[in-house]
């Protein structure tokens, strides 16, 4: 334990110098704008942390989850569409899902059948007709409607409720996808899992890109409120900081909460899972369903890290949720600060998130010496697009630093402590 | 010096030793059998001696020739081979690809050996198209044997080849063990039914805690009343 | 009867087209499940790469196609294929060996293996851009309009050189493939490693040489559907993300680590994608006077809109993971 603190102490006393750095040549408006989304990254990185470093799981669709959490505080809090709410179309929508739910009912109780005597092939022979049967009306009466509330009305518009609420709300749905996921996952290995969120998290995405109506697609929402006022009231850097000071106070809300966990029984437990799952499995611990528990949690987190973040940028965009921004910057950050220890997610999430920023001029920067050079010396025609090609050097390096801290130090720069119970 | 020496072994998983010092050493022709109380270091023994186990101490030779430590592909070429107790056969290989694949190492033409095998366990030519998966347990076990001798080895390692077969299929098991050993192979087993393994024993190794505790024929082990009263059970 | 032509050209063309593609993915990736025990997540940009090949090698050479009478990508592409097996021959040593020799869990392989994902994104759009590619820039695609001999039918069956090719290409890699696995003695060990690695071991078999064998057929066959897919439609970077969804699905579905079951659920997942976005009403409406009128016909009756084709597969992974997790042809459950 000594020879802990001081490296802990020392890391993130680098990067207070970086982040000082960053304020003294790019100005405070940006440093704080760039530490504000940095800490948003932190909530999500907090997710994947105790998915990960607590109980072994693999998620590969982060992205999912932030989008849900995203779309969830879009919709509670940007204004009434009056134009929608003075219309039939919220009732037909009710109807649609009265309907939906009724279908839901009848397919329950289909599943049931074989409880009194049917036979359980024909239970699911008739069940997948019934589920085909109630999503074909339920789609067929959703499309028309959808249809004219995009022509008429733009799209659903939001609720006007509080940010905190949305980003409660985002936090709900996310977690409850996670349940569904999870059900179906968790008694299988940690493959299928990541396949599965893969899969799920492209789908939420191409919900929320096509469906117009409800998202307004790519057309994008904005300006979404914020918890705090707004840079017009108070001013870039003010409103900035404020807007800092909430994620701050959630993010150490969160990890008082997390490290109480961790060096609770449950937390002992979900470690003695992830290390043996077999034997910890033979002294009764129902593994499923702590896993299925801590699946959950992380991802309420991750969707409330999304939530703010858009919260914060001000800005529904469904096409620009990627998985290498929002899945796999959160891997490196988790895998390089040390899966498994908070204050190692926090100092990654913080610490990838600066270099991250800095390395879009950093590669145009590189590549427009690269350009210069090669068109003196050897007489180069560069390609029209080396810009956006520049870029995407950053996928390399994002790709090699995960495979390089895998290989070189799969503990990460802030190993989780080994605490010792006597 | 004797075919196979193996002195004064110290092995283990990591963290402490099981093998405290075990020295094991047969003839050509034998059939030498190692006995002992759960943990005693039976099967960690035979696993040193495959290579499959890193030995910390202690030196193994066959015929004269240094293999401590070797990797278990190399020792396959220096003649041995070893049937291990679970998970011996590849099941949705037929019984005539399991065999093919104990011959991998061999660039020559080894039908001669087929056919031996199948004339040595005469189940298994009947059911030699047959995925070994849907075996009885004793015809497995003859198809991993099978498998195992299909490179000539000098020597044979078995471990506990009747564990979980029926009284009637472990009489015929050790009788194949017999036919083998009577084909030339030296055979070094790891047996739970002690009484039955040493009757066919040339040498006998009771061990304990990881080191000899008795070492002779396997008659004599059979009749000394102190060995019959601490490992055979009365 | 121009509603069955247009049947067929929809569904049982195009359902073969990309049932092939996703059958030749999958094999790979149920064989590195199979030997190497984790799921392979760059397996689509292996994919990718091995079309980026055969089209660098068309760029370069243009005219050799229109000497000997084939598309040029499909000539270059068992340089393509011997190319993408070296490279992940490379990734193996590079990546997932290191790995594999401090015993990690397979869980932090299949990190390791997005992490090689998203390198291989990286280098492919820095150097090709991200803008697509058409493969036929200097020669023309032919087509086959195939008449019917009936008087109702109007419509023709249309197919296309590339789509031939492919047909050709995937019965001949399959039938290989069969005979490779159940003849030759490197197959058999293959199978046998699959079976059981240990045993494979203290048998003598060279699983090092295996392990290789299973990077080139993965690598070459990850090539071939690339780069047929690709001559098909055109070549986009991004066809890796959307094809790995497909893939897996189609390895899970057919059975992890069984490369029949792999193929069965290629062409499985392929069929469901077209059926389930193919606008049934076309079918229904001749039917209409026998329709008692009350049942009305609509305009669009399509199970998923095209926007959300990758629910199907996904749909499927989920059922399968529920009722079945072993797969159609009984394969491991890791």
């Amino acid at each position: 334990m000594t020879t802990r603190l001081p490296r802990e102490l020392i890391m993130f006393g680098m990067l207070g110098v970086l982040i000082a750095i960053v304020i003294a040549t790019l100005g405070a408006a940006y440093g704080i704008r760039m530490l504000v989304e940095a800490s948003c990254y932190a909530i999500l990185a907090l997710g994947l942390t105790i998915q990960w470093g607590y109980a072994g799981l693999f998620n590969a669709g982060v992205m999912g989850f932030f989008a849900v959490g995203a779309f969830m505080t879009m919709l509670a809090t940007y204004p009434r569409n009056d134009a929608f709410w003075s219309s039939d179309a919220p009732g037909q929508l009710i109807t649609i899902g009265i309907y939906a739910l009724i279908g839901a009912a009848v397919i329950w109780v289909i599943s049931q059948l074989h409880r009194i005597g049917l036979p359980r092939k024909l239970r699911s022979l008739l069940m997948i007709v019934t589920i085909g049967v109630v999503y074909l009306s339920v789609v067929g009466a959703l499309d028309p409607v959808g249809d004219r509330i995009e022509s008429e009305m733009g799209f659903v518009g939001g609720l006007g409720l509080p940010v905190w609420l949305g980003w409660a709300l985002g936090g709900a749905v996310a977690g409850l996808i996670a349940w569904g996921i999870g059900k179906v996952c968790l008694g299988l290995r940690s493959d299928y899992l990541a396949i599965a969120t893969l899969g799920i998290a492209e789908i939420i995405k191409a919900i929320l890109k096509n469906a117009d109506w409800l998202t307004r697609g790519t057309l994008t929402v904005s300006p979404l409120p914020w918890p705090v006022p707004r840079p017009d009231e108070l001013g870039f850097v003010l409103a900035r900081a404020s807007y800092l000071c909430v994620t701050a106070v959630l993010i150490a809300v969160i990890y008082v909460l997390l490290q109480r966990a961790y060096r609770a029984p449950w937390g002992r437990m979900m470690r003695a899972i992830r290390d043996n799952e077999v034997a910890a499995a033979s002294m009764g611990k129902d593994v499923n369903r702590r896993r299925l528990e801590i699946f959950i949690l992380g991802s309420v987190l991750m969707g409330i890290g999304g939530a703010a973040l858009t919260s914060f940028t001000g800005l529904f965009d469904p096409s620009g949720f990627l998985p290498l921004n929002h899945t796999f910057l959160v891997w490196v950050m988790v895998i390089l600060g040390g899966a498994g220890n908070n204050l190692g997610a926090i100092f990654g999430a913080v610490f990838v998130y600066i270099l991250w920023t800095m390395s879009e001029p950093a590669a145009l920067f590189l590549f427009d010496i690269a350009r210069s050079l090669g068109q003196q010396w050897f007489d180069w025609q560069p390609p029209s697009d080396l810009d956006s090609r520049a870029l995407q050097m950053r996928v390399f390096v994002i790709g090699l630093t995960i495979t390089l801290v895998l290989r070189y130090a799969p503990r990460g720069l802030l190993p989780e402590k080994l605490i010792r119970h006597e | 010096m004797a075919f196979l020496t193996a002195h004064s072994l110290f092995a283990g998983y990591g963290g402490a030793n099981i093998l405290n010092g075990v020295s094991i050493d047969i003839e050509a022709d034998q059939i030498g059998v190692i006995v002992g109380p759960n943990g005693a270091g039976k099967s960690t023994t035979l696993k040193a001696i495959f290579g499959l186990l890193h030995v910390s101490e202690g030196k193994i030779a066959l015929d004269g020739q240094e293999i401590t430590n070797l990797s278990p592909d190399k020792l396959v070429h220096h003649g041995m081979a070893f049937v291990p107790q679970e998970h011996n056969v590849f099941p949705t290989l037929t019984v005539h690809e399991n065999l093919e694949m104990g011959a991998f190492v061999r660039r020559d033409d080894f039908t001669h050996m087929i056919d031996q095998v199948y004339t040595l366990f005469p189940p298994l030519k009947d059911k030699r198209r047959q995925p070994a998966g849907e075996l009885s347990g004793g015809q497995r076990q003859m198809v991993a044997m099978g498998r195992a001798l299909m490179v000539e080895p000098r020597l044979l390692l078995l471990d506990e080849p009747t564990a979980g077969l029926s009284p009637l299929y472990m009489s015929e098991i050790f009788d194949r063990i017999i036919a083998v050993n009577k084909t030339g192979v030296c055979i070094i087993m790891v047996e739970q039914n002690a009484k039955q393994a040493l009757k066919i024993a040339h040498r006998g190794f009771v061990l304990a805690s990881g080191q000899n505790r008795y070492t002779d024929t396997g008659q004599n082990l059979l009749n000394d009343p102190e060995v019959a009263q601490s490992f055979l059970g009365g | 009867m121009n509603e069955i032509v247009f049947f067929i050209n929809k569904v049982v063309i195009a359902g073969s087209v990309i049932g092939s593609i996703y059958a030749m993915g999958a094999i790979g990736v149920t064989l590195v499940f199979a030997i190497l025990r984790f799921a392979h997540f760059a397996h689509g940009d292996l994919m990718a790469l091995g079309a980026f090949f055969a089209f660098a090698l068309t760029a370069l050479m243009p005219g050799v196609g229109t000497a000997i009478g084939l598309p040029t990508g499909f000539v270059m592409l068992p340089v393509a294929m011997v190319l993408t097996a070296l490279v992940a021959i490379f990734l193996d040593h590079a990546f997932y060996r290191p790995l594999r020799e401090n015993n990690v869990k397979p869980v932090v392989m299949v990190m390791a293996s997005i992490g090689v994902t998203l390198m291989i994104q990286g280098l492919i759009r820095l150097f090709a851009g991200t803008s697509a590619r058409n493969f036929f820039f200097a020669e023309s695609k032919d087509i086959f309009r195939l008449e019917l001999p009936f008087e109702l039918a109007r419509r023709k069956i249309v197919i296309t050189e590339p789509q031939i090719l492919l047909f050709l290409f995937v019965s001949a890699a399959v039938v290989s493939l069969h005979l490779f696995l159940t003849r030759s003695r490197l197959g058999k060990a293959m199978r046998a490693m699959s079976d059981n690695p240990d045993l494979a071991r203290v048998s003598g078999i060279n699983t090092g040489v295996v392990v290789w064998t299973t990077w080139v057929i993965a690598g070459g066959l990850a090539a071939a559907a690339g780069t047929l897919l690709s001559l098909d439609v055109t070549l986009k970077p991004d066809l890796s993300f959307n094809l790995l969804l497909p893939i897996f699905a189609a390895a899970i579905v057919g059975g992890v680590g069984q490369p029949y079951g792999a193929i069965a659920g290629g062409f499985l997942v392929g069929f469901a994608e077209t059926l389930a976005v193919f606008n049934w009403s076309i079918l229904l409406r001749p039917l209409a006077p026998v329709i008692p009128d009350w049942i009305e016909i609509p305009d669009k009756l399509a199970f998923v809109p095209t926007e959300y084709k990758l629910t199907v597969p996904f749909v499927l992974l989920v059922a399968v993971l529920v009722w079945r997790p072993t797969g159609i042809f009984k394969g491991k459950v890791l």
